[in-house]
Parts: C-alpha cells; structure tokens; sequence
C-alpha cells in the first residue's frame, strides 16, 4: 500500500515537471520577467490576443478551369483540322458560368466519330455528347475540374507563401479554410501594415505572352472592334486593356489578342529586376524554361518582320493588361527583356511574383481583420487579471469549506492547469480569445469534480461510515456521474472541432485536453493525496472535510 | 462548514412557478428577437465594417457621425468603447453603407475614408504618428536618417516609438516621445509627422459570404453537438433523459440570447464560443442531477417518480450551489475585471451559469415527472388516469444499467 502511494506520487510529479517543462521549457532566469518571456516563447498565442492581420481569401476557381479549356479548344481545332474534319467553331458559349463547357458545330453528321475519337483518345478527362442543331458537347468531367479547382487552392497557396516569405512577413500561417470552399486564410502575426503585403498577395501576376493581331491597330470600345471586324470578333481571339505607358496619353485603347499565349509566367525559369545601363530605366530581365524556349523560338523564327505571315507583333500581357507591346525583329529563343514602364519598385515586385509563381485564378478578399497590437495586450492583461482572481476566490473557498480536504481540491485545480497550459506549449495549439473560454468550463468543472467527490464523501461519512470507506464510496460513486458529464462534454466538444470554424475550434481543443487533464487531477490525483492522510491517520481519527 | 444538510424541498410542487418564470423570460427574448432589437450580431455574423478609434481628447458623437456623413459613410453606428475616462469609439459600418469600395479594395480604403472625414485637413506632406506601421515609419527615419547609421539600426528606434505609442493608445503630439527616443530623433520625427488627435486600435471587414458561412457554421455546429449529446445521454440513461437535457439546454440558450437582444448587445463569435460553454455547462449541471436519479430510481422502488426527483435534487442541491456559484464567482471576475473586449463574451456566461442551474433542476427534472405522467395517463385513457405520485409508471422512466 505505502509502495504503492510512493510510485504514484513519483508518477504525478514526472507529469507535473512534463508539463511544467511544456509551460516555460528551462527559462533564462528565475526572474518574473525571465519566466514570462519563457512562456511566452511556448505558447502560441492567437492574433486576438497578440496583434496581427486575418485574411481570408476566395480563389476564384472557375478561372483556373476555364485556363485548361482555353488550351482544349486550342488544340481540338488543330487536331480537327490535322483529321481533315471541317468545323465552323469550336468555343465555349459561356466561360463565367459554365467553364467546364466546350461547343465544337458545324461538323458534318459523318464525321462526328473523328471528334470522338479524338476525344476519347487525346482528352481522357472530357465527355462528349451530342448537342443541339448537329452540334457537340464537350465537357470537362466533374472529377478533373474539381481536381484543378483544388490544385488551383494549393497552388495558391504555394505562391502566397513564397511572396509572403519573400518579404519576410515572420511566422505566417496560410491554409486551406473551411470545407471545401475553396478559400484561404492568411494569418501575419504582429504586422501592423498590412496593405503593401495585401496587395502583393492578390496580385495574380499571370504574365503572358500572346499573339498580338491586326499589326497593332488598337480599339477605342468593343463595339468599335467588332465593327471594324465585320459585327464580330474573330474566334478564339479577346481585346485586351492596354496599360502600358503610354496609354494614359491615348485614352482607353483595345488590342485585339490571340486568346490562348504561346508562353506564360509558369514557363519562365527565372526573372530579375534590372536597370538599362544606357537610360537608367529599370526593366525586367527574364529567362524561360528549356521547352518553353523552344516553343517561343518556333512561334518568333515564323512571326517577325522578316517573314510573311500576317502581323508579327507581340504582346506582353499581365494581369489581363497590355504592358508592352512590340513588333518581332528576330528570332526569340530563351531570354528577354520586359520594358513595361516599370519603377524600380514595380521592377522588383514583378520579378518577386513571377519567380513565387502566378496565381491560377484570382483572389478575393471575404475577410479581413487586424487586431492593434495594444489590443491584444489589454485582453490578455485583463483577462489574466480575471481569471487570476477567479481563480483565487475559488481556491480560498474550498479550503475555507472542506478544510484538509480543500488543499486536495486546490492541488488538484493547479495541476488541472498546468497540464492544460503544459499540453498548449506541447502541441503548439494556438490559445485564442475563445480558448480562454475552454480554460474558464475547464475550471468550473475541475471545481465540480471536486465538490461531487466530497460532497459524497462527507454524506458517507453521515451515513456513519469510517472515513476510509466513505472515500472509497465516494470517489466510487461519484466517479459515474464525473464519466457521464465529461464524456458528454467530450462528444460535443470532439463535434465542435469537425464542424466548427477557427475561434470555435480553439474553444474545443481546450475543453477536450482540460477535460482529459480533470479526470486525471480530480480524480486520480486527489486520490492519492486522501490515500497518503488517510494512511497516517489511526484508526477511528476524523477526516478533515 | 457546511450550507444545506438534508433539505427537504419540493421542487416540484413548483413547477408552475418555474414554468411561468421560464416562459416570462424566453417569450420577452423571443418578442425582442421579432418585433424589437431582432438579434443584434456583430459585424463577425453581419458582414460590414468595424473600426475602433482611440482619440486624445473626449469625442462627441455627433460630429463624428456628421464627419461620416459627409464623407459618404451613412449610418454609421457609434459606440463608446468601454469607460468614457478611455476616449474610444467603435465606429460601425453596415456592408450596404461601405460606398463605392468594396470589400476588395480593402479595409484601407474604408480607413482612409474615416481618417480622412475625422481630420479633414491634415499638414500637407506629413504623415500620422498615429497611423503610421513600423515599415513606413522605419523608411522614413532611415532616408531622412538623423543619427547617421545603417539603415537597419533604425529598426529598434521604430520599435521603442511604436512601443511606446501602443502602449498610450494614441499621441497627443510629437513632444510626448521625449525621452523615449534621442533628440536628433525627435526632430527628424517632427519635421515629417504631426499627431492627428486620433488612432485606430483594430478594424475588422467581413463580407457577406463569410458573415453568412459563419451564421451557418456556428448553428450546425451547435446543433450537431447537442444531437451528439442525446445520443450518448440516450445510450447511458433513456431517450427521454436525452430529451429533457437538450431540452433545458434550449431553453438556456434561448434566453441567453432573448438577454442579448433585450440589452442590444451584439452576438460575435466570442458570444458564440461563450454560448457553447453555458451549453457545456448546463448539461453537465443536468447530468449530475440525472445521475442522481438514476443511482436512487434503483435504490427506492417503492417510491414515485416524483419523489424520487425531488429527492435526488435536494441530496444534489449542496453541490448544485456550491459549484454553480464558484464558477459564478470566476465568471463575474471575468465580467467586472476583463475588460472591453470580453465584455460580451462574460455577459453571456453570467446569464447562463444562473440559467443553466437554474434549468436543471426547474426544467430538466419537472419534464421527466411530466413525461412519465403523460405516459400513464395515455396507457390509463378510460379510466381513471394515476396520478403523478403512484409508482405504476415509473418502469417507464427507469435505468439501464
């Protein structure tokens, strides 16, 4: 009996010094300032307690499907026209809502099965089916868009990351959000301006190179375009804003694009800022993958002003603007320069954001939230403040109502929170506003394992038993009851997590560790202290409760 | 020391009583939640925009809400933020009132917008002490450069003025950093910046698709865990205990929120995460009673069911108090001494610690007599109905074991 006691207390004490190790890891001093800044070094604080900007953004998914079917309408029409199928277009009736839709007509009722079969053989990822007047469907099918849709959020945010490490934001959480909704929640702890790094963050940066037609005659207004083009555009083709330099001078201008680039921000291997030795102009200096080259090479060697083929120019487009825009004077393999008119600032940002990658799709800001570093600070203070008196109160009670068995209670409640701290700075579980609230129920039912035992123990002992037994049947039938209402606790806590959102979320990893902790400590611990008197008591002598 | 010993009181020779109170108090929170405040939630549930403001000087509201007018920001709602002695506001805009820019453009914009109609007229060329983040304010001091160091040297002096500023809250002017940085300092400092009279502590922007996904979340959530709940309170008692115990737990939350409304206080996520902790605390008030039943529905077989209720509330009824009302005592420190920002958050707990004990042994207990008599009294249809205080019924509302 007496081993016995003497192994479970060495057993409490390794936790507790576990757990104490997890709270302040071996401080720097035995200082009060030495200890706080050890804690504060484990354990995670939330940004509402610490200060900092919450985002979330909306990739907008679609943007990224409709990408790969700009590519598939691309290359249907060559493989049609390499099967010598005739075909009057091939386009998608309606890109915003219905991305996933590719609408080949005009082919001959006796040659639909080539389509098919370049489909069924080429585009394993698309369906065809027959449509109305002769014409065909071809559909992106549901898994493969909703592959790209998620590899469009994790893509996203592989490049916020890089941008945001780039600037040397310290310590930035960026992560999936929600279920399945596509979104991002970007958390910069202490940044107290965060409208520079927001905007970096959003910039889609999708630089492109593109086809530019009708030898650069530009368009004030779409109408204007389709006019001059007959009533409407020519297929597969898009105007684009001009925002070079030198627009602002000529008011709002179109170029009318090839729709599909011959190369893009993905295809560049690397881009610097540089300065013209000459002007002292800052530009971009860039230099594309192997393939990449190969395939500019092939497009510029057959488009530049020394060759026949219609409009040798090119265009050079980011983020659905014109930057430049150029005629071809030779034969461009692998490297070049971008001279969009750039600051050295804008030089550097661009550079910055095509090397951490283009965005799939672009972003939208749902949320945003920044939290004052003094913020943060009151509400720890007071809410220490608070819960320290609380606390306190409680504790003074307890000894005050169950004398010799109150230290047990108070024992008991102090480790309760020290594990809870403990596990906290173990994990690296962020404690937030909401897991304050974790720790207060913690408490309260700390206290309330406590009362029930010693309220049993003290009907027991009116019941006339001796104080051994009366502990026994105390803690014997209480036990039950503490099960029920921690497990009870424990499922809806557990249910919280899976369903909950942020803040929710911090409330319930709390509650469940402080609950596991509390029937530990209430339990288990106080046990081994009411053992430990009542081995040293002789027979017959009172119980203090 | 010792409070109750051997009550004896019949708590449910109350339950009229307790009905009446229990209805008072929903049916006014309903009423409010439909025909009054509705239910106030905060910008975190709404969508819109929320800044809070610290100025040097006491503010007026009214021309502050003025100033947002004419700067196009109408229906601006103005709150003092905690005691007057603190000077701060929180100024609120409804998602439909944040004109021309939107969410997008950012939380910027909308700052801008409020600096710019509380201080039109700002020193040309000069930038807001108060304003300022630690970025800009470091390029600053390092191109105007008064101590002739690295430019990374200034990132300390950057940290000891923003330091310093936070921990004011808001500068009333320049000459309040004397001391706190050197001189040459202070004058690199005046020559770019003036002391606008006000700072922003935290803003927060939400749009409507989060507002709505959050409103969504948080009720599936709680819902979820309360089926969670009858469940498990069905596989160790009855499915009728689950039911009284969701039940309470309802009226608990209904009332808290009915408190909500009444008071127009509004409902942010805190709220929720308080809320959620009276649902947890509730429950385990109820179950401890529950246990209590269960233990002596065994033991006493040849009394009622009634009985054996009242019984179990009044053996239970010492540490109903006694941990009710220290987790009270903790909550109400929270309440006086936690602050602005947790003023809510404790609101909401004070309400339900008493509610939920209240709950457990007004609304819990009663629906289990009320159920079994209900029961006898279809089983009895013809006859003469058994009254609450025979045992035939009480198989019903048993125990398993």
């Amino acid at each position: 009996m007496q081993k016995n006691l003497v192994t479970k207390a060495v057993g409490i004490i390794v936790i507790l010094i576990f757990f104490l190790y997890g709270i302040f890891g071996i401080p720097k001093g035995l200082s009060g300032n030495a200890f706080k800044e050890a804690l504060l070094s484990r354990i995670n604080l939330g940004l509402d307690l610490k200060g900092g900007t919450y985002l979330i953004l909306q990739v907008v998914v679609n943007e990224a499907v409709s990408s790969e079917t700009d590519h598939t309408v691309e290359f249907l029409q060559e493989e049609l026209k390499k099967a010598n199928a005739p075909f009057t277009d091939v386009s998608k009736p309606d890109e915003k809502n219905q991305p996933e839709l590719i609408v080949a007509k005009g082919i001959p009722l006796d040659q639909g099965s080539k389509l098919r079969s370049i489909v069924s053989d080429r585009l394993r990822d698309y369906d065809v089916v027959q449509g109305a007047q002769g014409s065909y469907n071809i559909v992106l099918k549901a898994a493969a868009a909703n592959t790209i849709r998620q590899r469009a959020v994790e893509q996203s945010i592989d490049a916020i990351r890089r941008r945001i490490d780039a600037l040397g934001v310290a310590e930035p959480t960026i992560q999936e959000h929600g279920l399945g909704d596509y979104q991002i929640l970007v958390q910069l702890p202490g940044l107290d301006d965060p409208a520079r790094v927001k905007e970096i963050i959003k910039r889609t940066a999708r630089l492109e190179f593109r086809h530019a037609l009708r030898n650069g005659q530009t368009y004030s207004s779409e109408e204007d375009a389709r006019s001059q083009n007959g009533g409407f555009l020519p297929t597969n083709t898009e105007l684009v804003l001009d925002k070079s330099v030198g627009a602002k001078a000529n008011g709002t201008r179109y170029y009318l694009l090839e729709k599909v680039p011959i190369v893009s921000g993905t295809d560049v291997q690397n881009a610097e800022p540089a300065t013209k030795a000459d002007t002292n102009q800052p530009y971009v200096k860039f230099r594309l993958t192997t393939s990449a080259g190969e395939k500019f090479g092939a497009f510029t060697s057959a488009h530049n002003k020394n060759t026949q083929e219609p409009s040798p120019y090119l265009a050079i487009v980011l983020d659905n603007g014109v930057i430049e825009h150029a005629i071809i004077n030779t034969e461009i393999r692998d490297e070049g320069e971008i001279e969009g008119g750039f600051t050295n600032e804008t030089a550097k940002e661009l550079a910055l954001e095509v090397n951490s990658g283009a965005l799939p799709a672009s972003l939208r800001y749902l949320q945003e939230e920044t939290v004052g570093a003094s913020l943060g600070a009151d509400s720890i203070h007071a809410g220490v403040k608070a819960a320290v008196f609380g606390m306190l109160a409680v504790m003074v009670f307890m000894l005050v109502y169950y004398r010799g068995a109150g230290i047990n209670a108070d024992l008991a409640l102090f480790l309760n929170l020290v594990i809870l701290l403990g596990f906290l700075g173990w994990s690296g579980a962020t404690l937030t506003l909401p897991g304050i609230a974790g720790v207060i129920l913690t408490v309260g039912m700390g206290v309330d394992s406590n009362v029930l035992i010693f309220e049993r123990i003290r009907e027991e002992l009116r019941n006339g038993k001796a104080p051994s037994a009366a502990v026994d049947q105390g803690f014997g039938r209480a036990w039950v009851t503490i099960i029920d209402t921690h497990v009870t606790t424990i499922v809806s806590a557990f249910i919280l997590f899976l369903f909950g959102s942020g803040p929710v979320k911090g409330f319930a990893v709390t509650l469940t560790f402080g609950l596991f902790a509390n029937l530990f400590t209430a339990v288990f611990v106080s046990r081994v202290i009411f053992d430990a008197i009542l081995a040293r008591k002789q027979r017959g002598e009172a119980l203090s409760i | 020391m010792e409070f109750f010993r051997n009550t004896k009181i019949d708590f449910l020779g109350w339950k009229w009583y307790f009905l009446g109170f229990s209805l008072i108090f929903s049916v006014a929170g309903l009423l409010s939640m439909f025909f009054w405040h509705g239910i106030p939630l905060g910008v975190d549930f709404k969508g819109g925009a929320q800044v809070r403001v610290k100025f040097a000087q006491p503010p007026d509201d009214n021309q502050i809400r003025a100033a947002m007018d004419r700067a196009g920001l109408h229906n601006a709602r103005i709150q003092r933020f905690g005691s007057a002695a603190n000077n701060e506001e929180l100024i609120s805009l409804e998602q439909k009132e944040i004109s021309g820019a939107s969410l997008d453009q950012g939380k910027e914009q909308i700052q801008e917008q409020i600096i710019k109609a509380l201080d039109p007229n700002p020193p040309q060329g000069k930038n807001d002490i108060n304003h300022v983040g630690t970025a800009t304010l470091r390029d600053i001091l390092a191109t105007r450069d008064p101590l002739h160091v690295a430019p990374r040297e200034y990132e300390n002096v950057v940290r000891q003025i923003l330091d310093f500023r936070n921990q004011r809250g808001v500068l009333k002017s320049i000459d309040e950093l004397q001391g706190v940085v050197q001189p040459p300092v202070l004058d690199a400092l005046k020559q770019d910046f003036f002391a606008g009279g006000f700072s922003i502590g935290g803003t927060s922007m939400v749009g409507p698709q989060v507002g709505a996904q959050l409103r969504k979340q948080a009720l599936l959530a709680t819902l979820y865990s309360l089926a969670g709940m009858l469940v498990y309170l069905w596989f160790r008692f009855e499915m009728i205990y689950g039911v009284a115990a969701v039940v309470a737990v309802f009226h608990d939350t209904l009332i808290t929120l009915g408190a909500f409304s009444l008071t127009n206080t509004d409902i942010t996520l805190t709220v929720i995460a308080a809320i959620l902790t009276l649902v947890g605390y509730s429950m385990n008030d109820t179950i401890v009673v529950f246990d209590r039943i269960r233990e002596n529905v065994k033991m006493m077989r040849r009394e009622s069911l009634a009985e054996i209720v009242n019984r179990s509330i009044n053996q239970t009824l010492s540490r109903t108090i006694l941990t009710s009302g220290l987790t009270f005592l903790t909550v109400l420190s929270l309440y006086l001494f936690g602050g602005e920002v947790l003023r809510g958050f404790s609101f909401a707990l004070v309400i339900g610690i008493l509610i939920g004990t209240y709950s457990s042994i007004a609304v819990a207990a009663p629906m289990l007599v009320a159920y079994q008599d209900w029961r006898s009294g279809q089983s009895g249809r013809g006859t003469i109905g058994p009254a609450s205080s025979t045992p035939v019924g009480r198989g019903k509302v048993g125990v398993k074991v």
